[in-house]
This record gives structure tokens, sequence and C-alpha cells, in this order.
């Protein structure tokens, strides 16, 4: 089966962004196809390389970063929502004349466009947050 | 491959980004050819009532971008009577008045049609 997942809330602040990465994880070694993840509303600050949890807590920035390269997963931020909460990709940062952009290797910044395709070539849609 | 896509839209207005951006993306979908539906139940519903002064906290007013869902193609916008029943708010008060109401039934119905729904 073809999922992919939307995850709308902040990493540390709700837990919704680590049921999602779990979530990835079940259905991978299920043998099913993640299709793209899509972080929208808070779901953006997923795509941060800023975040500096403690040693002895679980990183989920890296987590997602190591994940998408095993599995060679579609990160997808939304660009608009991104912007607003300061999440920015070199071209945004140029384009706004922002000193620096943050967001970690294996994210890309795309339109809320890339949640519909989504929608529309996966067989489930799952919702994270919010 | 068109897909049938319900928005639920259960925020109101202002006070979170939530509702504008349910909003956000009913207006994408609408460029991409599929089947999308957009219903306005809990607080939501406020988000549809005419009179709103948003300018006085410096946001756009988001009862004058809802009219514009028609103008991109979505023609299936509801609101669920229940919710405004439970908030005394009468069909008159809309901005839309061609908005579909729906019970309860409706909306089950509704839901069971939908190859995807977005909760906002």
């Amino acid at each position: 089966m073809i999922f992919s997942l939307a995850v709308y809330s902040a990493p540390y602040s709700s837990q919704a962004s680590y049921s999602a990465y779990q979530f990835s994880l079940a259905l991978l070694n299920q043998g099913h196809k993640l299709h793209r993840i899509f972080f929208y509303q808070d779901g953006v600050h997923n795509a941060t390389n800023l975040a500096a949890p403690p040693q002895d807590e679980f990183n989920l920035q890296q987590s997602w970063q190591a994940l998408a390269k095993q599995h060679n997963l579609d990160l997808v931020v939304c660009i608009a929502a991104g912007l607003r909460r300061g999440i920015l990709d070199s071209g945004e940062a140029n384009r706004y004349d922002k000193p620096s952009y943050n967001i970690a290797e294996e994210f890309t910044i795309s339109g809320l466009g890339q949640l519909i395709e989504a929608a529309a070539v996966s067989d489930r849609l799952i919702s994270f947050g919010n | 491959m068109q897909k049938k896509i319900l928005l639920i839209s259960r925020h109101a207005p202002y006070g979170n980004s939530t509702a504008r951006e349910a909003l956000d993306t009913a207006l994408a979908a609408s460029v991409y050819d599929q089947d999308i539906s957009v219903l306005f139940m809990d607080d939501g519903i406020f988000q549809l009532l005419k009179n709103q002064h948003s300018q006085f906290i410096n946001q756009k007013n988001i009862a004058s971008t809802i009219p514009a869902l028609s103008l991109y193609g979505i023609e299936n916008i509801y609101a669920h009577q229940n919710s405004l029943t439970e908030r005394a708010i009468g069909i008159e008060e809309l901005i839309l008045d061609d908005i579909k109401i729906l019970s309860n039934d409706d909306v089950k119905i509704l839901l069971t049609e939908q190859d995807h729904v977005l909760s906002f």
C-alpha cells in the first residue's frame, strides 16, 4: 500500500512528530511504500538544522535525516508555512535577503500542492498533530 | 487519478493559524484537478460569519477569502447544522448564502464517500 504522512505539529512540544516518525518506521518495516512526508503548520520546525537537544534525549531531526537517507524518502516542507516561521533554504534566504538559511539536509521546500499530490497518489494519507 | 478529498475546518478564524492554513490548503487543492469538498463544523463555523473586523488584530479577514473557494472551482461547500445550532448562528448570518447545510447523518454519508479526509 502507498502511504503519505502529513505532520502538523512542532517537534518536542508535541509528540505528534515522533509518532509520525515511528509510524514511518512501522510501515516501511512492513514493506509498504512511503510516497512523501509533508510538513505543514508548526510541523515545518522538524526541518531546522539548528535544533540542539541535549545529548541524552532523542534527536528527531537527525532521525528523520537518517531515515530519509536509508529509504530515499521525500521530506517536503511547505514553503509558505516555512517562510512565516523562519524555515528557509538558500534560495529563499537569498530571495528575502536573509543572513542565513537553516533547512536540514534531506528536507526540501516546496508548495502546498505537494500535500494534495500526495493524497492523489497515495492509498492512505495519515495526519499527525494539530 | 482523481480522488475525492474532504477538507474539514473545525477551528475559529483567529487566535491560531489553523483556519487560515486550512483555507490555503483548500485553495491549493483546487488547482490539482481533484474532487474537493470543504466542510465547516464546530468552531470552524465562526469563519463563515459576516462582519468580521479582523483589521483590529492586524489579521486578514478570513471571510473575504472564503467566497474565493467557488471562484477556484470548489463547489461543494458545507456547514454542519448542529454546530450552527449550538452556537446560535443563523444561516442568514453566513457569508455564503448558497452554502449547503448538513445534518449529522449527511456528514456521516459525506465522510464515507471520501478517499481522503484532511482535518484542520
